[in-house]
């Protein structure tokens, strides 16, 4: 192990790692700490002053309670849990698919389309932008969930198939060549005998695509427009103009935008960790 | 990795009644099959990555509002570019961001060695040092511009402390660029810690053993001995970290919307500027430092394919 493990050390040093770690947390959030003290200021404060002092008061639910129950982030919320949910869906799906032929048969165009799928995934969205908001609005589909939807699907199965193929040739192939000399058919192979081997991979990759759909803004503020699908990332620069110079309410709303995939994160976090690494480093 | 052997014709159950087309199939399924399985993620995959950055190409030929006719103009916008300093701007502050980015690798080993223990608590630790990288990056640049702020910003209240500031960060063009920058190296460490420490994870603890008795220690064993290991984490970190870079976007947009001056300006976000704000709807323009942009971003895709190529011909 490295560094050399502090149970090993002096007791001076065990000491005063114990404590730097705490101070090392608080100086590394302190941006965010910020903001959450701010987020439960009362209006008073600001309007005093009084940024960096004792708060006033502690107006936790008010300030909260008017993200949610007085402005648009409930909607916006909603429509981002309604864009990340099929997208994962969706991008998962398909990436099992091509990730099971690309991992699994040996064929000519292989490579290549595996290649084209990995770099399409790592290009800048700008060379994208203009043909797809001009596909999106010949489907009729500008300014609308199903628009983003579609598009983030579409292009987050790049990473996917990467992530998925990559998985799937290290899975035993004896299983695939013992089911094959059983004469089951390759689809019943790929449904009854990779599928159930690839839920590891389908956890760590819904997670991430998770986040990632969930945090995007760029295409949000492409591909859509208003508080009927828009989703949070963009509300959030609309909350802000609602509410401008009232910072207790836009610390707090972004507090609330952060959260969700900050839950995902603490809830599956062995997985996320799993998937960032892209499958390399073991 | 075992080669796909074809299974012998014989051991293949015959069906009950094979249609003409069942009978097909089963002949040739092992070649059909993954074409099967590639076409639905293969068709969107060409209709919404591959299609649009022919078109990109194309578009950045013409000069086009989005609505009207397309005017054919030939390589009038990439000479356009050749003379216009806010696309110089542009550039520039990307190589400031590609360089500078860069930090966020030593930055992430260094909080990786620092929480590599295994004391109690330690894994509330390491994620919630990883915390930013979870949050959106709008989010994060409301977070760093409100840090910033010259009448309420911590960061004033803390050079306050040392007798210095006020300083707006974000309004002063001299300091602007670094300052989002900063903002974007926050999450981008703790991605780097986060492979570094799975990467540690992996470190081969007898290596080190025989790097102790021959004496190593400190530096000498972080660079002969654990960096040599570390390898494959630094090639993610450095991927990641230099698509990071050439994608910044939402912190500039969010944080200071290329001012002051266009002074903050990046490709990705003068491109978005060009095509799609106030400033009109010059999709040929715009198009064409799209082109720019990705012919930087192929460097890397190359680089990292080969790789990949390398990698897949080795195994």
């Amino acid at each position: 192990m490295f560094p050399t493990p502090v149970e090993k050390s002096s007791a001076a040093w065990r000491a005063s790692y114990q404590a730097l770690l705490p101070i090392a947390l608080v100086v590394w959030l302190l941006p965010l700490i910020a903001v959450a003290v701010f987020s439960i200021r009362p209006d008073a404060d600001f309007a005093n002053a009084n940024y960096w002092g004792w708060p006033s008061a502690f107006n936790l639910l008010e300030n909260y309670g008017a993200v949610f129950f007085q402005s648009d982030m409930p909607r916006y919320l909603l429509n981002s849990v309604l864009i990340t949910v099929p997208t994962v869906i969706g991008a998962v799906g398909l990436a099992c698919m091509t990730g099971f032929a690309l991992g699994v048969y040996k064929f000519r165009a292989n490579l290549l389309v595996f290649f084209v799928f990995v770099a399409g995934n790592f290009v800048p969205f700008q060379i994208l932008m203009v043909p797809v908001r001009e596909l999106t609005l010949d489907l009729g589909l500008y300014d609308t969930k199903t628009g983003l939807v579609l598009f983030h699907v579409a292009f987050q199965a790049g990473f996917c198939t990467l992530f998925m193929r990559n998985f799937i040739r290290a899975l035993p192939r004896e299983l695939i060549e013992a089911a094959r000399v059983e004469g089951v058919s390759e689809i019943r192979i790929f449904w009854y005998v990779v599928l159930p081997l690839m839920r590891p991979a389908i956890a760590a990759l819904s997670v991430l695509i998770f986040t990632f759909v969930w945090n995007d803004y760029f295409w949000a503020i492409v591909l859509t427009q208003g508080v009927d699908s828009q989703p949070v990332t963009a509300g959030i620069t609309a909350f802000n103009s609602q509410y401008r110079a009232a910072y207790h309410l836009m610390s707090a709303g972004s507090i609330v935008a952060a959260l969700p995939p900050v839950l995902m994160f603490f809830l599956m976090q062995r997985h996320f960790i799993a998937g960032l690494t892209l499958g390399a480093v073991k | 990795m075992v080669a796909v052997a074809t299974p012998p014709r014989g051991a293949k159950r015959k069906a009950k009644a094979p249609t003409a087309f069942g009978g097909y199939w089963r002949r040739n399924q092992l070649k059909l099959a993954p074409w099967l399985f590639l076409a639905p993620g293969a068709f969107f995959f060409a209709l919404y990555v591959v299609a649009p950055i022919l078109q990109s190409f194309q578009i950045s030929l013409y000069e086009w509002d989005g609505l009207g006719t397309r005017e054919y103009v030939g390589l009038r916008n990439y000479e356009e570019l050749w003379w216009d300093d806010a696309f110089w701007t542009a550039l520039r502050n990307n190589v400031v961001w590609l360089v500078l980015y860069l930090l966020a690798i030593p930055g992430g080993l260094f909080i990786a060695l620092f929480l590599n223990q295994t004391v109690r608590g330690i894994r509330i630790y390491k994620s919630l040092f990883f915390f930013p990288f979870v949050i959106s990056q709008v989010v994060v640049g409301l977070v760093f511009a409100w840090f910033y702020d010259p009448t309420f910003g911590l960061f004033n209240e803390i050079l306050g402390v040392f007798g210095l500031g006020p300083v707006a960060v974000l309004g002063d063009p001299d300091y602007v660029t670094y300052g989002i920058i900063a903002a974007g190296l926050w999450p981008q460490t703790a991605y780097c810690m986060i492979l570094y420490l799975t990467g540690l994870n992996a470190v081969d603890p007898e290596q080190i053993e025989a790097g102790r008795l021959d004496g190593a220690k400190g530096w000498r064993m972080l660079w002969y001995v654990v960096l040599p290991q570390l390898r494959p984490a630094t090639f993610i970190a450095f991927v990641v970290t230099i698509i990071g870079a050439l994608r910044s976007f939402d912190l500039v947009s969010v944080m200071t919307a290329g001012g002051p001056f266009g002074e903050s300006r990046v490709l990705a976000y003068y491109m978005f500027e060009v095509a799609l704000s106030e400033y009109g709807f010059r999709m040929g323009y715009g198009a064409a430092i799209a082109v720019v942009l990705f012919a930087i971003m192929m460097i890397y895709i190359a680089f990292f394919l080969t790789k990949m190529y390398r990698d897949e011909k080795g195994v």
